[in-house]
Parts: C-alpha cells; structure tokens; sequence
C-alpha cells in the first residue's frame, strides 16, 4: 500500500489525465461506429447502478461500499442488492446511523488509498457531514499541494421524491456546486447513471453523485456499448438529448425527462427546443451550453432546487459572460419554489416546477426578444 | 394508563391499515413501545417540554391530543395543525408542549439540552424531556447533547428507546458499549436501565428521574430496554432481516399491554369483559372517525383510492 501511495505522491497529477485522454480517444473512436439508436435492452436506473457499482467492486479491489442499510438490508433503495453477498462485509459496511462519523472515516481510507463509495440515503442526511465533505474531501487535496489526494464516491439520492416532506426534498446540486475541489454529477437515464458512476470511482477525486429516488424504478434503452464493463461517461461534459434549433433548455437529473416532454409539446406549436441534459454540474460544460446558445439565441434554465444561487443562476452569468451578443431574449429560469417544500400533494406540486411551467417559460423566452437593430455596432 | 396502551394499540392498527390501503400515505407504528410511551407520558406534567423522535405519539396521545387531530395530520388536511406541509405522524402541539416531529435522527437532543437551560434559567418547575433510539445514540448529536447537558446541569431527562433495531441495523451493528446507559455515565450524567415492557417500571422511573432533574437541576438518563415488534415504518418489511419467530416471541410472551393487563385483571380492577368493551368501543370510534375526516376534507384524499 504504501508503494501505492508515493506512485501517487510523485505522479501527482500527471498519470491521471493522461489516462483519461486515451480514454477519451477510445470513446470519442467508438462513437463514431456505433449509435445508441441500437438498443440492445432496457436496464432501470437502479439496475444500472447495482451493475456498476458491481463490476466496479469485481475490478479493483480497494474499492468498498458503506453507508447506512447498504448490507443486510440490500440497500435502503436496492441499488445495493446482492453486493454483501458477493463481496463480504468486509466490502460492504453496514454503518451506524452517524453520516458525519462514517463520511469522516471514508475520506480516512481513501487518504490511505483505498476507494470507498459512500452512500447517504438521502443528501438531506448528509448535511450532518457538511464539515467533513467540504473541510476534509474536498479541501485537503488543494491544501497539501496534492499530497494527500481522496479517490471518494458520495452518492444517494437527492431532490424531491413524492410526497416526503421538506426534511427529505432538497436539491444540494448547488451547495456542492460551488465548492472547488469537488466534482459533482447528476445522471439522468441508465447510461448516465451507469457510466457516471464508473467514471466516478475511478477518478481520483471527490466525486458528489446525485441521485434521484424517482428516476430508480425509471426504465432507458441501454445499447451493447454501454453494458460493456469498460465503458464510462467523461465528467465535465454535458449530452444534447434533443437537438433543436429556437431556444435552449439546460437541466439535469429528473429534470431531463420534464424538459423532453416540454419539448414534445413545444414541438407541435412550432418551437424547436433543444434539450442539454447537463450530467455535470462541477464542473460544468460551460463550452456545449454557450455553443447551444450561440445556436438557438434563448435559454431556458431548470432546475428543481431553490432559486437563489442555483445552477440556473451560473449557467446564466456563463451565458452572459461568454455569448451576451447572441441572446435575442432574457434567460428564463424555472427552479423549484423559494419555499421548504411541503407535503400535501397539491402544494408539493404547486412548489416543484412541472412540464407546463417549462412549456410557458421557453414561450416567453420565444416571444420576446430585443431588435437585433440595438445589438448591431 | 391501561386504557391510553389500548387505545394507542387500536390506533396504530387502524392507520397502518389506512396506509396499506392507500388513504395516508406513510406510517411508523409503535407496536411493542406503548408502555414507554404512555408510562412516561403519564409521570410527567403538562409543563414538561417533550422533544420526541417519531415513535412516541403515546405521550400525545396521554396529553390530550384527540384521535381526530391525530387523523389531520396524517391526511394532511386542512384541519391539520402543519397545514399540509408535513409527512404523516410528524406531529406537534404547541399547546400540550409536544415539539413538532423532525424526520432527522437525534436533531431533536441538542434543543431540548437548550430548551431545559431556559427553563432552569426561569427557575420553572419543570423539566425538558427528550426520548430517540439506540440508533440515534450513534449521532454527533448525542453525544453534544449529553456533554452540555452534564456541564451545564440542564434539568433534561434523556429517554433512549432501545429497541434493538434501527431499521435493519440490530444493535450490535450499532455500537460495542455495554448499552446507552453507560454512555450516560462517561459523560457525568446519572443513569439507569429500566424494562421498557413494565409500564410500572417505567412510571416509577421517570417520576424519579423528574424529581432528580428539577430538584437537583441535573440531567438523567433512562435507557428502557424493549423490543421493536412492528416494522420501521410501511416503507419496511422487517421480516427481511429478522427472524419471523423472534417477532412473534415479543409479540406474545413479551407485550407490555399484555403484561398491565394481567396484572390489572389479577388485581380485581380489570375483566376480559371491559377488555373486549374497550377494544370495540375504541376501534368503532377510531373507524368512524376517519370515515368522517375523510368525508370531511374530499379534496385531500386520494381520488383513486375507494372509501
């Protein structure tokens, strides 16, 4: 182990990236080959993650799961199932109920140079061991000077779920958002949870995988490619689900599935929206959303968080920052209600943004514009 | 005391039926817990402030809580105290001193520490009462609570409900310690274990523990030792990862409603007459009552599910 350790003391960071670029090159080959139009079979999100997560633990030993019913109880949301009978408790931690003592001793065995992949079940707990995410995952690379780096996975779901109060709702993909040293994913359909996941055990640095209860029982056509053991999405790089040509609409996680079913609708009253399912948010594919931008001249940002300082809000000043030229209208933003989010269906639906509000605000975004007279010169 | 066990028994039954038909959404039974909950409910005094986790609606209950405002807030109608923005069985009561369900485990010990400061500050004769798990005896939270409490002499009582469970985590998994009780004794606060099934035991116990804490300004700490016989919640089916028979054992042989009742009818105060009477009586008004709340509030109730 310690041999381990000072390969990684002295390589720093120049093995890694080279790693990913061949990766890179190695994807960016076979994509050209093969389209996923091919659909080999349906998986749902949570299969997807189980499979990972399998395959993942089966490739590198150092990597062990634990967190909170993850064992013998197969995982609060199954995604664990099986995995303590495979692999042992040695691998697959049945924790006490204590997220600021067991995120603390994750980010300790992956400064020793094991790979944990920590699950809360929800990110709501997680706030419990906000001091050691921040403080000790996500700091202490940058403080040592790349000493001491942390391999960690903290996953589990995160934002609404039906009906589960405001204790169990919140979307954090801000709050991580903002903290250097983090990188954060939200995958949306099978392949990105699949490949996300993968990609984010194998990164050397403290991965935030958002999760969302809702989207576990959801079924995507996964292709042969995808199944394949090898395969893994690059973080960092947001996919264009719907190509479209007169406005832009950035989301990510549940939100995806919303934004398509916008615009479907969109579609049939003349709009063409295209459709960024962001999967990253740190870092962000700021270069894919201003190319969009650039090409649809309106944006439409949403998100199920909270409004103030969301990633609605970023993407905006990335926008205005970089293709201020080519906006013909304000940048739309449709985000969850400024409000704890209750329980009652009626006034959960009322606080959580809904297909409609996404339809209504790319209309705006469409109607409105600034005469391309004043932007001239 | 008997009769707030029986009716918390019915209670329980009646909504963990209403959920499995789909009327509420979400339920946490205390099956196995009625003598801790109504017990302790019952040697305290209205000016207690009680700070509960979520598996104590039998202290609401003996406070004065009605069935029916029970009902409110698991239908989450407009009746209901939250106004609708809470899960099912986070109740709270300003008035009978009952601090809202918080659905995070162990938030609520910190707080009451706080709460039972002012009231000494105050110089009140009354204490702050706080009840969690043995799950929750793992978290930060506790351990802050304890220490504070010691150092500050905080007339608090700490009731931790072991139950042998959290969700599937069976105490072993949780801690190595000779109990919750002995955590008390590391951090200075006076403690005891107490059968959490003898609902005599647990009266005298938490009678004491409040002379202790208000007389002498000081925490303590009550480890009632039970058995959790329902699941954790209808989001669970516990028997997938305990045996069946150990439920069953708890069940029958160990129930705390079982054993007053015995012991009551033993004494002459008690038949299976009235037994039978209350169960009826109690279960006809719980059925009615939803029936009516349900009528009541159509708007808040499921359309796809049959009446």
């Amino acid at each position: 182990m310690l041999g381990f350790l000072r390969h990684r003391a002295t390589a720093g960071g120049s093995a890694v990236p080279l790693l990913q670029g061949a990766l890179q090159k190695v994807r960016t080959a076979s994509l050209s080959l093969k389209s996923y139009s091919s659909a080999a079979k349906d998986m749902n999100v949570r299969e997807a993650l189980n499979a990972a997560l399998d395959e993942e633990m089966a490739a590198d030993p150092r990597v062990f799961l634990m967190g909170e019913e993850v064992g013998e109880y197969q995982g609060a949301y199954k995604v664990s199932k099986g995995l303590l009978q495979k692999y042992g408790p040695e691998r697959v931690v049945d924790t006490p109920i204590t997220e600021a003592g067991f995120t603390g001793i994750g980010i300790g065995a992956a400064f020793y140079g094991l790979k944990p992949v920590v699950e809360f079940m929800t990110f709501n707990f997680a706030m419990q061991a906000m001091d050691q995410l921040i403080n000790s995952a996500a700091k202490t690379n940058y403080m040592s000077a790349g000493n001491i780096p942390a391999s960690i996975v903290f996953r589990g779901p995160n934002g609404a779920a039906a009906g589960v109060g405001a204790q169990h709702s919140q979307c954090y993909a801000s709050w991580y958002g903002s903290i250097p040293g983090l990188k954060v994913v939200a995958p949306y359909s099978s392949e990105d949870a699949r490949g996300l996941l993968k990609a984010a055990i194998r990164d050397p640095a403290p991965v935030i995988f958002l999760e969302n209860e809702l989207l576990y029982g959801e079924n995507f056509p996964v292709s042969a490619e995808v199944l394949d053991s090898s395969f893994s999405l690059p973080i960092g790089k947001a996919k264009i689900e719907r190509e479209g040509k007169d406005v832009t609409i950035t989301s990510f996680s549940k939100m995806v599935g919303f934004a398509l079913k916008a615009s479907e609708i969109l579609a049939k009253e003349g709009i063409s929206a295209e459709v960024i399912n962001l999967r990253s948010i740190r870092p962000l594919d700021r270069h894919k959303i201003n190319e969009s931008v650039q090409k649809t001249n309106r944006l439409v940002t949403v998100e199920e968080g909270f409004p103030q300082n969301g990633v609605g809000a970023e993407i905006c000043t990335s926008v205005v920052e970089e293709s201020f030229g080519y906006l013909d209208a304000p940048v739309e933003r449709i985000a969850g209600a400024d409000v704890s989010l209750p329980y009652a269906a009626n006034l959960e639906r009322m606080a959580l943004p809904q297909v409609e509000d996404i339809v209504r605000a790319a209309k705006r975004a469409c109607y409105r514009s600034i005469p391309m007279a004043a932007a001239a010169n | 005391m008997y009769t707030g066990m029986v009716t918390l028994q019915v209670l329980d039954t009646v909504f963990y039926e209403a959920q499995r038909q789909g009327r509420i959404s979400f339920y946490v039974t205390t099956i196995g817990e009625e003598a801790i909950n109504i017990a302790s409910a019952a040697a305290l005094t209205m000016d207690d402030l009680v700070f509960p986790q979520y598996r104590e609606p039998g202290v609401l209950l003996w406070r004065g809580f009605t069935l029916q405002e029970f009902a409110n807030q698991c239908f989450g109608n407009k009746a209901d105290y939250g106004k609708g923005r809470q899960m099912p069985i986070h109740y709270g009561s300003n008035k009978l001193n009952y601090f809202t369900v918080s659905s995070t485990i162990a938030t609520q010990l910190p707080p009451a520490v706080g709460a039972a400061y002012s009231l000494k500050m105050d110089k009140q004769d009354a204490c702050a009462v706080t009840y969690f798990g043995d799950g929750g005896s793992s978290e930060g939270d506790f351990h802050a609570a304890l220490n504070f409490a010691a150092v500050m002499e905080a007339p608090v009582i700490f009731i931790c409900r072991n139950n042998g469970w959290a969700i599937s985590t069976p105490t072993s998994d949780q801690f190595r310690s000779d109990g919750v009780a002995i955590r008390g004794q590391a951090y200075g606060v006076k403690s005891i274990r107490v059968d959490g099934n003898d609902a005599l035991a647990m009266y005298n116990t938490v009678r004491a523990a409040r002379e202790m804490a208000i007389g002498e300004q000081k925490p303590v700490l009550i480890e009632a030792m039970t058995y959790r016989v329902g699941h954790h919640s209808t989001s669970d089916d516990s028997t997938k990862y305990r045996p069946a028979n150990e439920i069953e054992w708890w069940r029958m042989q160990k129930d705390p409603v079982n054993r007053l009742r015995k012991w009551i009818e033993r004494n002459g105060w008690w038949s299976s007459e009235a037994e039978s009477e209350l169960r009826i009586d109690v279960r006809k008004q719980q059925e009615k009552l939803l029936r009516e709340t349900i009528e009541r509030h159509p708007r808040d109730y499921p359309e796809d599910v049959p009446l």
